[in-house]
């Protein structure tokens, strides 16, 4: 019955390349406003202290630290950026040409400037009142510990060489731009996650292998990198046309044999995700244990936010009161009762408790437009908060002491899971994550999805077509609060107390960052957003693997959520309900383009091409 | 589905108790009296033409019928029982489903996902069956599928192939009508109020629609009160025409008696027509 | 007939029986706690009052004005803050969240120019020119400040589902916040001295200097703003683009001018109120904007959105709710270490308002296309 459309592809407007752009021919207005912000940007960060800070962090052995590589970058951006044409019908393109080489030299030089200007305030001015990072320190990292001269030319210099090489991206063809891009990802990624690595490493007897790839004090060797970019650009150039086709295959497979690829990648990803834990030390699961409660966390709130489309802001609140019963219940200490259940005994009190709490939050607010619901939804997790905190309810939760001494979750009287054995907690946190996979899985695809998919379509219409909006969105709220409930009992057995600082609004917002950046309404965005976001920078209060960001990544969330709602709001690896939610206007227009759409439009006969029975 | 009285017509319908019976409802805006003291029967098996100038209150009438607006005053009665302060959705599991003037399909939601979805209120799996996928769930929405496909089949080949997976915002204007009526349909009710179904159509597709909207009283039985400004198709489709002015019905009758009707004529044209 | 009794939405659903329970019960913890108040207040000995909380020690008519003093001065911070939430929803339909951030940027640039003008001996030797001085360059800065952040993050996302410019506010808001954390550090700044007049008690009903200051300024710039907007040409056009932004458009005005001003005003509001904050509590940190800031919204949802003059109202309401309900309501009912629960009050009163009157006290007016 179904007919497969031909996979869809950009309309093809483009007209054939002009010739290069002379050299010179620039709008210097434009690249002078973006060197400009660029150096704008460097200056802040080099005030942020990001330069200095990060700068313990080797990433490729004696040329490059972390520090250095945040001051690169975006010179590097805005040489790239800078050479970007307009696709529009009617816009000539012209082929790439010394034109983007000598813009984006330009762009990057201003952009170094900025620093240039920055060090020579910093030799003859003092700030450092308002400015706590207008130090000494600062001007000795900018200008290589040489005179503040040297830092005026070698910013100059680095910012040209960076917005260069972003121009030259522009003229390599789309094979080499890939590889380039490959290699230099290679690099960076391999040194992001060197700690990973050398764990595993060691953990599978590989120690050889890193032994050269990483130099002892951290950071990729230089050797070890070139060797690195070799081999992924090699495998770039000749992987990629198979990686897609592999992928345009399943794409296209159907019905069953679909679903038993889909088995096939995700019994195949569940067999990593089992034997890895066992060749990984302490420090790597205690990472991966992180990551997996967030990935809980994100899961849940995507039900409700990524499904039913309510804007929970106050997610936070489930996960402490699935904290704060599991303690109660389980912890000898707890203040007032502590019937010490056992920990799956407990979790199912708990699931009780949470979904009755979600239960009350959500009725009064359920019926609230959207954007009232969300401030609602976040003082109603500020409430929950201020009452674990408060002295009045101490005698039961412990107030700002909370309660110490929880007891590990007991499995079956099998294994005792606690945050001594990372391991454990790891593979506990896995099952709830496939529970919770499964469960918005199968919801995604019932009478009950389908009635949230139209509440948050529209909800009037989906009132008058018969759907009860209150119950169904109630019913989300809960489902969510049950789901945030789960990683608050682990959290609670794992790391043995729970104070109220562990629940600040922060978390819900860090977890909502975790679902846009990966992609609200899909479960495997959702999970590959919290992966990279938490495991590379790492959670409110947990480190990631560039841990020295700690102090750098609220600031990196919030800049990436920003971003991500201009540039991407369908997230890192979007569903493509989604996507189309947000780009309808466009879509419907690439159709028409494309003559795809159905051709019954404006009066006239039936030239629609209807399939005749 | 399909009632064995659905076609006995208003004749005998005239003995039976309404299906729909709106006693002197009012709907007020601020001070705009949109509906006035309007009292309005419709019998089973019935197609009945609601007409009226712009602004007359037509679409206020179907909006306070499915609780969509409050009514200020007066009463809706539904198969002997008061809809008054029901929810909307319960309006539309009673028995009741309508159409929208300025069409709300689900836009992002396939063809077929628009008419499944409707059928909710006739459905009752719920989460856990859907969680343990049990097989009470599983023949359902085998069920839900079979019943959509059922009612897109009715509009001929335009719903259906390759266009029932397509989201609903890539069908042309007309088909985005006809899907609207589907999901309705969906919501198998005994009364459908159909809100101007052949507005921006062409001639062709309307004679089309105009012969569906038959079919829908004669083969699934339904009860019909349409909204339209085209006369032609008033008079094809419509038992009895309704004429609302300002919100209040000037007169009712088939389409001859109002079509003459000295008020409708004012009321169309305004007072002195033809006056410079 | 059917009377109009019956027409009044009676409970019918679960959710509906739960919510009239919950009203009635959140009612009766207010009654309940007023009148043990009263009764303590009558006599700390009253049985009613010691059964409720065996500690009462009610308040005195002195602690008590002092209550509504502070909450007076607070809320109309709030008030002012809610200014720029009421006028921006009011324009474009979302919620600003990065306001009260706008308002934290106020109270941090106050600090720098204050403590630069303490170190000159400026500010000692002529304090109220001093203060005039950081009014403006607060109000300046923030202006400006929103004036971007208008133009980076909103401006693009004008037309998308309603939710992406408030998730995109979210992500503003915490990006400046931890502009100021990363740049000016995270501890507590302070303003520098102010003179005794301000510090201390008035004969003038007991009040402090600052907390006149801060009502008497928060009034002024209240007036100015209403001027602006009901009676300049300017504030016509933000008027009409709140109305129908469209057809203000083919009318002939530039939607977005207007509505760069509307934020530059509402931005400038917010500084007036940090400066104001700053003199009060004389001290500021980056997450300063972060409560004052919900709370600013919630005042604004509570007068009705859209409104000036509710949102100052709504303020108003807060500010003393927040001050006077912990001692008003949950220490007679026996509640310990009330102080603690002063947000959680506020953030109840907003929950209540919406419970009772969802559209605010005196109802919203909205962008045409967010009515219907
Ligand atoms: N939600 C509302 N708020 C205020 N006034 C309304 C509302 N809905 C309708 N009205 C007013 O009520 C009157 C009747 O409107 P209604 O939409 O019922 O007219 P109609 O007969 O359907 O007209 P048309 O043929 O143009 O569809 C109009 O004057 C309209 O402006
Ligand atoms: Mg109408």
């Amino acid at each position: 019955m179904t007919a497969t459309l031909p996979p869809t592809s950009s309309p093809q407007l483009e007209a054939p390349l002009a010739a290069p752009r002379p050299a010179l021919a620039h709008d210097w207005r434009r690249i002078a406003r973006m060197g400009s912000i660029a150096a704008f940007a460097q200056v802040f960060i080099a005030l942020s202290n990001m330069p200095v800070a990060l700068d313990g962090r080797t990433m490729v052995k004696p040329v490059l630290s972390l520090g250095y590589l945040v001051l690169l970058i975006l010179p590097f951006a805005a040489g790239y950026r800078q050479g970007h044409q307009t696709k529009l019908e009617g816009v000539t393109q012209h082929a790439a040409g010394p034109n983007e080489v000598v813009g984006g030299l330009a762009c990057g030089m201003i952009a170094g400037g900025g620093l240039s200007l920055l060090a020579v305030l910093l030799a003859n001015f003092d700030l450092r009142d308002p400015l706590v990072n207008w130090s000494p320190i600062l001007l000795d990292t900018l200008t290589f510990g040489n005179a503040p001269w040297f830092a005026v030319v070698i910013w100059l210099a680095i910012g040209a060489g960076a917005g260069a090489s972003g121009g030259v991206l522009r003229l390599l063809g789309p094979r080499s731009r890939r590889a380039t891009v490959t290699m230099v990802l290679a690099v960076i990624g391999a040194a992001v996650l060197e700690s990973l690595m050398v764990d595993l490493a060691d953990g599978l007897r590989l120690e050889a292998l890193t032994d050269r790839l990483y130099a002892k004090r951290g950071g990729v060797t230089w050797p070890g990198a070139l060797v690195l970019a070799a081999v992924s650009g090699g495998l770039a150039v000749v992987g990629r046309g198979r990686f897609r086709t592999a992928r345009a295959r399943l794409a296209n497979l159907e019905g069953a044999k679909r679903s038993r690829a889909n088995a096939g990648l995700i019994l195949a990803a569940a067999a990593v995700l089992i034997v890895l834990p066992l060749f990984a030390g302490k420090l790597t699961n205690e990472l991966l244990a992180n990551v997996g409660l967030f990935v809980l966390l994100a899961l849940g709130l995507n039900v409700v936010v990524g499904l039913a489309g309510i804007l929970d802001l106050g997610y936070v609140a489930f996960f402490a009161v699935g904290s704060y019963s599991a303690a109660v219940l389980t912890a000898a200490t707890s203040p007032k009762i502590s019937p010490e259940m056992p920990w799956l005994v407990a979790l199912i009190v708990v699931v009780v408790i949470t979904g009755l709490v979600g239960l009350f939050i959500g009725a009064p607010v359920i019926r609230m437009r959207g954007d009232y619901l969300a401030i609602v939804t976040l003082g109603f997790g500020e409430i929950i908060r201020l009452l674990f905190q408060s002295d009045w309810l101490s005698g039961w939760f412990g107030g700002a002491q909370g309660i110490t001494l929880i007891p590990g979750a007991n499995i079956f009287g099998l294994t005792e899971v606690s945050g001594t054995d990372p391991r454990r907690v790891f593979y506990l946190v896995l099952a709830f994550c496939a529970l919770a996979i499964y469960v918005s899985w199968r919801l995604e695809r019932s009478r009950l999805g389908r009635a949230w998919m139209a509440v948050r379509e529209d909800e009037t219409v989906a009132e008058a077509m018969g759907i009860n909006t209150v119950n169904v969105k109630l019913l989300a709220f809960v489902v969510g609060a049950i789901l945030g409930s789960f990683s608050g009992a682990i959290f609670a057995a794992k790391v043995g107390s729970v104070f109220p600082s562990s629940f600040l609004i922060l978390v819900s917002i860090v977890i909502l960052v975790v679902v846009i950046f990966g992609g609200m309404g899909n479960i495997v965005g959702v999970i590959a957003g919290s992966a990279v976001l938490i495991g590379v920078l790492g959670g409110p209060k947990q480190p990631g693997l560039l841990a020295e960001f700690s102090e750098f990544k609220l600031l990196i969330y919030g800049a990436l959520l920003v971003w991500m709602m201009l540039a991407r709001p369908e997230g890192l690896i979007p569903s493509v309900r989604r996507t189309r939610e947000l780009h309808q206007v466009e879509m419907a227009q690439d159709a028409w383009l494309r003559g795809q759409v159905d051709g019954e439009d404006g009066g006239g006969g039936d030239p629609q091409p209807t399939v005749q029975p | 589905m399909t009632d064995v009285q659905a076609a006995t017509g208003p004749a005998a319908a005239a003995v039976r108790q309404p299906l729909l019976e709106t006693r002197r409802l009012s709907v007020e805006f601020g001070g705009l009296k949109a509906l006035d003291d309007l009292d309005l029967e419709i019998y089973e098996g019935e197609i009945v033409s609601v007409i009226g100038p712009n602004g007359a209150g037509k679409t206020t009438l179907f909006n306070a019928i499915t609780a969509t607006v409050e009514s200020s005053d007066g009463d809706i009665v539904f198969e002997g029982r008061s809809l008054l302060g029901l929810d909307p959705n319960r309006v539309t599991s009673s028995g009741i489903a309508r159409t929208f003037q300025n069409v709300r399909l689900f836009a992002n939601m396939s063809v077929l996902e628009n008419v499944m979805v409707s059928q909710h209120c006739r459905t009752k799996q719920h989460a856990f069956g859907a969680l343990l996928y049990t097989r009470a769930f599983r023949r359902e929405e085998a069920e839900i599928r079979q019943r959509a496909e059922k009612i897109l089949e009715f509009f001929g080949t335009r719903l259906v192939g390759y266009r029932m997976d397509q989201p609903a915002f890539t069908l042309s204007y007309a088909n985005r009508r006809r899907l609207e009526i589907a999901r309705a349909m969906a919501t198998q009710p005994k009364l459908i109020l159909l809100d101007e179904p052949v507005a921006g159509m062409n001639p062709v597709e309307s004679a089309e629609l105009t012969g569906l909207i038959g079919r829908l009283r004669d083969e699934w039985g339904f009860a019909i009160v349409v909204i339209e400004h085209d006369m032609g198709v008033v008079r094809e489709v419509s038992d009895r025409v309704v004429v609302l002015d300002h919100g209040v019905k000037i007169a009712e009758g088939d389409y001859a008696d109002v079509a003459n009707d000295p008020q409708v004529i004012e009321a169309y044209l305004g007072k002195g027509a033809g006056d410079p | 007939m059917i009377g109009k009794a019956l027409r009044r939405k009676a409970p019918r659903t679960g959710v509906d029986w739960f919510l009239t329970v919950m009203r009635v019960a959140a009612l009766t913890v207010v009654a309940v706690g007023l009148l043990a108040f009263i009764a303590q207040e009558i006599d700390t000995n009253n049985p009613f009052a010691r059964w409720a909380n065996p500690d009462a020690t009610g308040l005195t008519r002195a602690q008590f004005q002092g209550l509504i003093v502070s909450g007076v001065a607070q809320g109309a911070m709030y008030g002012l803050i809610a200014l720029g939430y009421s006028m921006v929803y009011g324009v474009l339909g979302f919620i600003n969240f990065a306001h009260g951030e706008v308002f934290m940027v106020g109270a941090m640039t106050g600090m720098i120019t204050s403590t630069k003008l303490a170190d000159a001996g400026m500010w000692e030797s002529n304090f109220i020119g001093s203060l005039v001085l950081i009014v403006f360059v607060s109000v300046i800065v923030c202006a400006l400040t929103a004036v971007i952040m208008e133009r980076v993050a909103y401006r693009p996302l004008r037309g998308s589902p309603r939710l992406i410019p408030l998730i995109t506010s979210i992500g503003v808001s915490f990006f400046l916040q931890n502009v100021s954390l990363v740049l000016l550090g995270p501890a507590a700044k302070a303003y520098p001295d102010v003179p005794d007049w301000v510090k201390s008690k008035h004969t003038f009903l007991e009040i402090e200097g600052a907390k006149i200051l801060v009502i008497v300024v928060a009034a002024a710039s209240m007036v100015c703003l209403w001027y602006v907007v009901e009676r300049t040409k300017s504030g016509k056009a933000m008027r009409a683009v709140a109305e129908d932004a469209e057809i203000a458009a083919l009318m002939g005005i530039n939607v977005n001018r207007t509505i760069v001003k509307v934020f530059a005003l509402g931005g400038a509001m917010a500084g007036m109120a940090g400066i104001l904050w700053g003199i009060l509590f004389r001290s500021v940190v980056h997450t300063t904007g972060f409560l004052p800031g919900i709370k600013a919204f919630s005042a604004a949802v509570v007068g009705g959105i859209g409104h000036l003059g509710g949102a100052m109202t709504g303020g108003l309401s807060i500010g003393v709710a927040e001050s006077v309900g912990p001692l008003l309501i949950l220490e007679p009912l026996g509640v310990s270490g009330v102080s603690q629960l002063r947000d959680a009050v506020a953030f109840a009163v907003l929950i209540g308002v919406l419970l009772l009157r969802p559209n605010g006290l005196f109802g919203e007016r909205l962008p045409s296309e967010d009515r219907t």
